[in-house]
């Protein structure tokens, strides 16, 4: 009894110093652990971020929990990707009666087409085109441009920290987009190629000249069909594609039996759609990609 | 082109050749299973049972990741102890056996929800738990082997109580107490197969390679044994139907079993020597006194 009445006393002190802190930042609202990261990354101490859908979390078939609501209730700003990434946040913010300010963080990113290469029609209920925009560096510029506006725009005392933060930012991202670059001209432009579970991976093909193909269409709710993956199997035997991909959010059985099949490597795993948690291979973007990067070039040299 | 279309897919793909392994072994185990679950009116407890194995899986994802083995584990002793469980109320207390199994099931799938909640990740655990009809590797088949032989064995040990309590429970009761233990062995033998069929064909297919190629062979046969061999030919017809129509119009595999298992049901509903329709309407000439 006397534990827990100690635990009371001492929620009770904690409580309104964790509400004064709370109040000093600003509330931000990512819908998934990539922006969240960014706005982090951008807004530094001022702000508190949460993520909606977290790490290895899955945002394309995320439903949202009551406490969800309640967390878009209270923020200030929400950061979305868009391109219709995350079909459930436009009901969310209705619902839940939110007076935040949206940053849609792709905008100004070139949308590319779904390449319909396996006949699918693409189960994101969209038809905003694919959504994966942060996969090209260039558009993580972009986004980060867009945050950083969002962020001065809802608090405008914050200005010259936001700048500070996403020009250091920005820089970073520079040098990751120059890495990339040279990790990929050192690849033979012949095996410039790869499968991937979840059809992620169209900007960094557009922005970087890898060839990803993918047996399933866009969405990770879609089953593969028998011709699916037999297509895949005459296909890498006749283009003789030298490594097959996992991601952290796909069935990776069928990999492991295309791989089999085919005498293909299992170059390990890319991340596409969520980062890691703290002790992953990708607990930020930057991260993310240079893990990419590497595990790409460790199996195609 | 008919060597293209019928045998060509098995013979240049590995996957499925394996494929077709896993749908004939699991159709022989789950024949018989479905066939008893029609004959005792238990055809909707193989789904009931289906969502009973969830918390432990989940434990299992909890304990050591997705490791094949521990979430197997653990969805085998939660299927088993939701089945015993209802089995032994329902022989307990007044309660029927689809009562108990409803709380049970409904229970547990309760606290696998909270379980895969609680740990905060949205990954789909039954979509890595309950893989493809196309990804069978070589422990998921050995499993499914191991899984059908035990069920087989297991159901020519109790096949005398279990066809008895089907047609006349009150009288084994009265010669035998073998009723009881033959009933729970059945349960545990129905989950084995469940989870066999979850870990090759995903829930869906599971429970349909059982129920409908059993339904099937009710129109095909009066007798329990006819009525299991038609029941594990028609599963494994599907089996080959559905995959080759997965391979030549790219419908999703597990259904397009499903789906070819369903026409023929629907033959057999119209054509079946037992009680077809059109038996029933233009019946056989009788011989008469």
């Amino acid at each position: 009894m006397l534990t827990r009445r100690m635990i009371l006393i001492a929620a009770m002190l904690l409580a309104p110093a964790s509400a004064v802190l709370a109040q000093e930042k600003l509330p931000v609202v990512a819908s998934f652990s990539i922006i969240a990261d960014m706005v982090e990354n951008v807004g530094g101490d001022r702000v508190a971020v949460r993520s909606l859908v977290g790490p290895n979390g899955d945002a394309h078939v995320y439903s949202p929990s009551p406490a969800d609501a309640k967390v878009v209730a209270d923020a200030k700003v929400i950061v979305t990707n868009g391109l219709g990434f995350e079909g459930w946040i436009g009901r969310l913010m209705k619902s839940s009666k939110s007076k935040a300010v949206n940053i849609v963080a792709s905008k100004g990113v070139k949308p590319r087409k779904m390449a319909g290469a396996h006949g699918h029609s693409h189960g994101h209920g969209h038809d905003d085109g694919d959504p994966h925009a942060w996969q090209s560096v260039a558009n993580a510029k972009l986004y980060v441009a867009n945050i950083r506006d969002g962020l001065i725009a809802a608090d405008p005392a914050g200005k010259a920290v936001y700048d500070a933060n996403a020009a250091a930012y920005l820089g970073k991202l520079d040098a990751l987009d120059r890495q990339v670059r040279e990790a990929v001209d050192k690849i033979p432009a012949e095996r410039r190629k790869v499968i991937v579970t979840h059809d992620a991976f169209g900007y960094f093909e557009d922005a970087y000249g890898l060839d990803f193909i993918a047996p399933q269409g866009v969405s990770t709710n879609s089953e593969a069909s028998a011709r699916d993956v037999a297509r895949i199997i005459q296909q890498i035997k006749k283009q003789k594609i030298p490594a097959v991909f996992l991601e952290n959010i796909s069935d990776p059985r069928l990999l492991k039996r295309i791989a089999d099949e085919t005498g293909a490597k299992l170059g390990g795993t890319l991340y596409s759609d969520a980062l890691t948690d703290e002790k992953g291979d990708a607990p930020t973007y930057i991260d993310l990609i240079r893990h990419n990067i590497t595990t790409l070039s460790a199996a195609l040299i | 082109m008919l060597y293209d279309l019928f045998l060509n897919p098995f013979i240049e793909f590995d996957f499925m050749r394996r494929a077709l392994v896993g749908v004939f072994v699991l159709a022989l185990g789950a024949g018989p299973i479905g066939v008893f679950l029609m004959l005792r009116r238990m055809s909707l407890v193989g789904d009931a049972m289906a969502h009973a194995v969830l918390p432990g899986a989940a434990i299992g994802f909890l304990i050591s990741g997705l490791n094949i083995f521990a979430m197997t584990a653990g969805g085998l002793i939660a299927g088993f102890v939701v089945a015993l469980m209802a089995g032994l109320v329902s022989r307990a207390t007044q309660l029927k056996e689809d009562a108990s199994l409803a709380v049970f099931f409904l229970i547990s799938l309760a606290v696998g929800v909270t379980i895969i909640s609680m740990r905060g990740t949205n990954i789909d655990l039954l979509h890595f738990l309950f893989g493809s009809v196309l990804a069978l590797d070589d422990q998921t088949l050995l499993l499914i082997a191991v899984n059908t032989t035990v069920t087989l064995i297991g159901l020519a040990l109790i096949y005398r109580p279990l066809v008895l309590e089907c047609v006349d429970p009150l009288y084994l009761r009265s010669v035998s107490h073998a009723g009881g233990p033959a009933h729970l062995i059945f349960l545990a033998l129905l989950v084995v197969n469940l989870v066999s069929g979850f870990h090759a064909l995903g829930t869906l297919l599971a429970v349909g390679i059982m129920m409908v190629p059993a339904a099937i062979g009710r129109f095909w046969a009066r007798d329990i044994t006819t009525m299991i061999m038609v029941s594990a030919t028609a599963g494994a017809i599907s089996g080959y139907a559905g995959l080759l129509l997965s391979f030549h119009t790219s419908a999703p595999a597990g259904p397009a079993v499903i789906l070819v298992a369903g026409i023929l049901y629907a033959i057999s509903l119209l054509f079946g020597r037992v009680g077809g329709l059109l038996r029933q309407l233009f019946p056989a000439r009788h011989l008469e006194a």
